[in-house]
């Protein structure tokens, strides 16, 4: 498009979205009035459930599109703020909305290395990778592979690699907007991720790239929106400046005086021995499995066999007998997490802002910053955006933009631990059990906080409240005294933060097999419009697929999702990167390398997590500090060791290090 | 005409500006990280120094660094020509 045309569309955009955003703040601002004139909090839930996927609905209706370019790049025509708020919202995931801040609530120093991970992957990505792959300019990673190595198998690597990162990270998408939905709006969680799937659905299966790339910035706008007003409330009720980033530091002293204080509390100290005595309990039970398995459930069995029909206790009993395990090694499973839980809680209180003091502690968090942020470089479906911008120049500033609508909520997040546990330490602790706050009870309803009076004193020991991560984000508005409607617009939040994940996982997905496997492998004889339609119809049955895997709520979620930027940091990073950094990289290197990079990383993976593997005492979660750097090794070994890559393919690397010539954005392809 | 002499001045510079971003990058969040009990004597706008440079002080030299990278490429387009048409 020519620089004329370039900005009337840039303006037109702003514009659109500058009416979107007065639009939706006049929606709140009605359902708030509403609420206060008696708008029962059902109807409000509703109103933001059925209003944001209407919205999102909408989009993808007027985008809806089968034309290739614009199917699969948004017609390369994403100016770079909206690219970039696009890549943010495709970024952000439910974890980063409203797990993140519980993160850092429950970790203190060590929750950072989400902060620093997620952002500083953003650098790697702008200066090493986004611009390189707009000027080679075609549509997916594993197009690049293929063009810069030359044969299928790289392009086959790629495929299989960008299947197995996104799945695992769609799935958890999936289970977070079951959740959100069925919380807010009292459906069952089955019917919430019909409902959520359906508004993702629309969107892409309609307009794909082009629907997709719109809805995100629609709801990035959302997100962001719903996240800063409840913090800046409590930053305001707290400290009576309304500016959280810069207030909280006010948090964190009252924090580590509070927290110092507990350490010598006599009535915390009696707390923590009843976790201690708890803990070596469920040892002693898990050392007697299986029988104890066996034992347990007898117990409960003959119990409720001694019950009346008709006594209150035989409920409490049925329940119990449901929830207990169904095998021994479930049994295993969940009694080994509440045994560390009793654990963590008969230790006192650490500092909230040192970092780990010891060297394991250190290196695992430095190790795990690392994964994120290479992970982060290395995902398929936000590589895939930066195909998107109508130049190379608008790539470089996209990422730059992209970097910086995400710094806008990490920036914040912080801040709402803070806020929390200050809250916490204040106005919970030391209180009478019958004076609990509201928002305590509420949340405690629903399993997201248990407090319970373990040394039977009547008043809350710190000891004695476990928040679940979860908590923070959804409780703050209630803490802050802010009025239901604030509560909706959080979970509206949440769900755009994982509907447009879901959507641009999905689309990659989709493109890895109707682009890149039928299309350039099967069968390259099929006609433009059949392909986009095989691309549509493979949407429907992922997420299904997706859908189906989520409906079992597997417990093991939040760790696949840290495995996959693992995975993604130890193939797709080094082969991208090395392809235009290293011109002596061939096809040979490349692929050893992945595959080296891969199999290290899912050996770790699995055998850290269940067979007991430990090198240098690494967690499951940084497996890709072991795979990545044997990537990058073998690739640079192998490469030396074997011919050249052909003069083709040098001059093709070098075509591809500067602006001059890059397929311009915005006409028919 | 681009020439190779063009292309590999062009891309020594880039090199050159990639490095020092990289070592920018790696000071702000990893050496930061492994002096944050340090750090936190000294106190900045009420946060420990060490918590605040992960918290605030990395992420938004992460920014500044992107803006800075973008705005410096494209100068360097224009030195060597190398910009779209």
């Amino acid at each position: 498009m020519a620089n004329n045309a370039m900005n009337a569309w840039s303006k037109k955009l702003r514009q659109i979205y500058g009416v979107y955003t007065g639009v939706f703040v006049l929606f709140v601002v009605s359902l708030w009035i509403g609420e206060s004139l008696g708008l029962s909090q059902k109807y409000i839930g509703y109103a933001f459930l059925f209003g944001t996927i209407g919205v999102y609905a909408a989009i993808g209706v007027l985008s809806r599109t089968s034309v290739v370019a614009e199917y699969y790049v948004a017609g390369r025509k994403v100016p770079a703020v909206f690219n970039g708020m696009a890549t943010a919202s495709d970024w952000m995931s439910a974890a980063s909305f409203i797990g993140m801040a519980g993160a850092l609530y429950l970790q203190g120093y060590d929750g950072l290395a989400f902060i620093m991970g997620w952002t500083g992957g953003y650098v790697l990505l702008a200066v090493m990778v986004a611009p390189y792959l707009r000027k080679f300019g075609q549509f997916t990673i594993p197009d690049f592979l293929e063009e810069r190595y030359g044969g299928k198998l790289p392009r086959m690597i790629g495929i299989l690699s960008a299947l197995i990162v996104s799945f695992a990270y769609l799935v958890a998408q999936i289970t977070g907007v079951g959740i959100i939905t069925s919380r807010f709006v009292g459906i069952p969680f089955e019917a919430g991720v019909f409902l959520g799937l359906s508004g993702i659905l629309v969107c892409s299966f309609l307009g794909g790239m082009r629907a997709v790339t719109w809805t995100q910035v629609a709801q990035y706008i959302i997100l962001i929106v719903a996240y800063m007003i409840p913090v800046v409330a409590i930053s305001y009720k707290q400290t009576g400046v309304p500016i959280p980033q810069l207030m909280y530091g006010q948090a964190l002293q009252v924090i580590e005086t509070k927290q110092k204080a507990l350490v010598n509390d006599i009535k915390e100290i009696e707390v923590r021995q009843e976790w201690k005595k708890k803990a070596d309990e469920l040892s002693a039970k898990i050392k007697g499995l299986p029988e104890s398995w066996q034992k347990g459930k007898g117990e409960l069995e003959d119990k409720l066999k001694n019950t009346q029909t008709g006594d209150p206790e035989r409920a409490k009993i049925e329940k119990a007998l449901k929830d207990y395990p169904k095998t021994a090694d479930e049994a295993k499973e969940k009694w080994t997490a509440a045994m560390k839980e009793a654990q963590a809680m008969s230790k006192p209180p650490k500092s909230y802002v040192a970092p780990p003091s010891d060297t394991k502690g250190i290196v695992n968090f430095l190790a795990l910053t690392f994964c994120l942020m290479v992970g982060t470089a290395g995902l398929p479906h936000v590589l895939m955006r930066f195909y998107t911008t109508p130049t190379v120049r608008e790539a470089r500033s996209s990422a730059a933009w992209a970097l910086f609508f995400i710094f806008l909520l990490y920036f914040t997040a912080p801040a709402y631990a803070a806020f929390a546990r200050s809250e916490v330490l204040t106005n919970i602790v030391g209180q009478a059990f019958t004076a609990l706050p509201a928002w305590v009870s509420k949340w405690a309803a629903v399993g997201l906080i248990s407090i319970k009076d373990m040394n039977g004193d009547g008043i809350i020991q710190f000891s004695e409240i476990i928040i679940r991560a979860d908590a923070v984000v959804l409780a703050t508005p209630e803490i802050a005294g802010l009025p239901y409607v604030v509560a909706g617009l959080i979970a509206a939040g949440g769900l755009a933060a994982a509907l447009s994940t879901a959507d641009g996982l999905l689309i990659t997905m989709s493109n890895a097999i109707s682009h890149d496997l039928y299309y350039k492998i099967i069968n390259p004889n099929i006609s433009p419009s059949t392909r986009v339609k095989i691309g549509k119809a493979l949407l429907l049955v992922l997420a299904a697929i997706g859908a189906y895997v989520a409906s079992f709520k597997l417990a093991i979620i939040v760790e696949l999702v840290a495995w996959a930027f693992s995975l993604a940091a130890a193939t797709f990073f080094p082969a991208v990167v090395l392809g235009i950094w290293d011109k002596r990289m061939n096809k040979a290197g490349a692929v050893s390398g992945m595959i080296v990079g891969l199999l290290v990383t899912a050996y770790y993976i699995i055998g850290s997590r269940f067979y007991g593997v430990e090198w240098f005492g690494i967690k499951t979660i940084a497996s890709g500090i072991f795979g990545f750097p044997a990537n990058i090794v073998v690739a640079l070994i192998i490469s030396r060791i074997t011919p050249a890559p052909s003069k083709e393919l040098q001059e093709f690397v070098d075509s591809i290090r500067y602006p001059k010539g890059a397929i311009k954005g915005g006409v028919e392809e | 005409m681009v020439t190779k002499e063009i292309i590999e001045s062009y891309w020594r510079e880039n090199k050159a500006l990639m490095y020092l971003i990289m070592l920018i990058w790696f000071t702000v969040s990893y050496v930061a990280a492994v002096f944050a009990s340090a750090l936190n004597n000294i106190s900045i706008i009420g946060f420990p120094l060490g918590y605040y440079m992960g918290a605030q002080g990395s992420i938004v030299t992460f920014v500044v660094l992107n803006y800075y990278y973008s705005m410096k490429m494209n100068q360097l387009d224009q030195k060597y020509g190398l910009q779209e048409d």
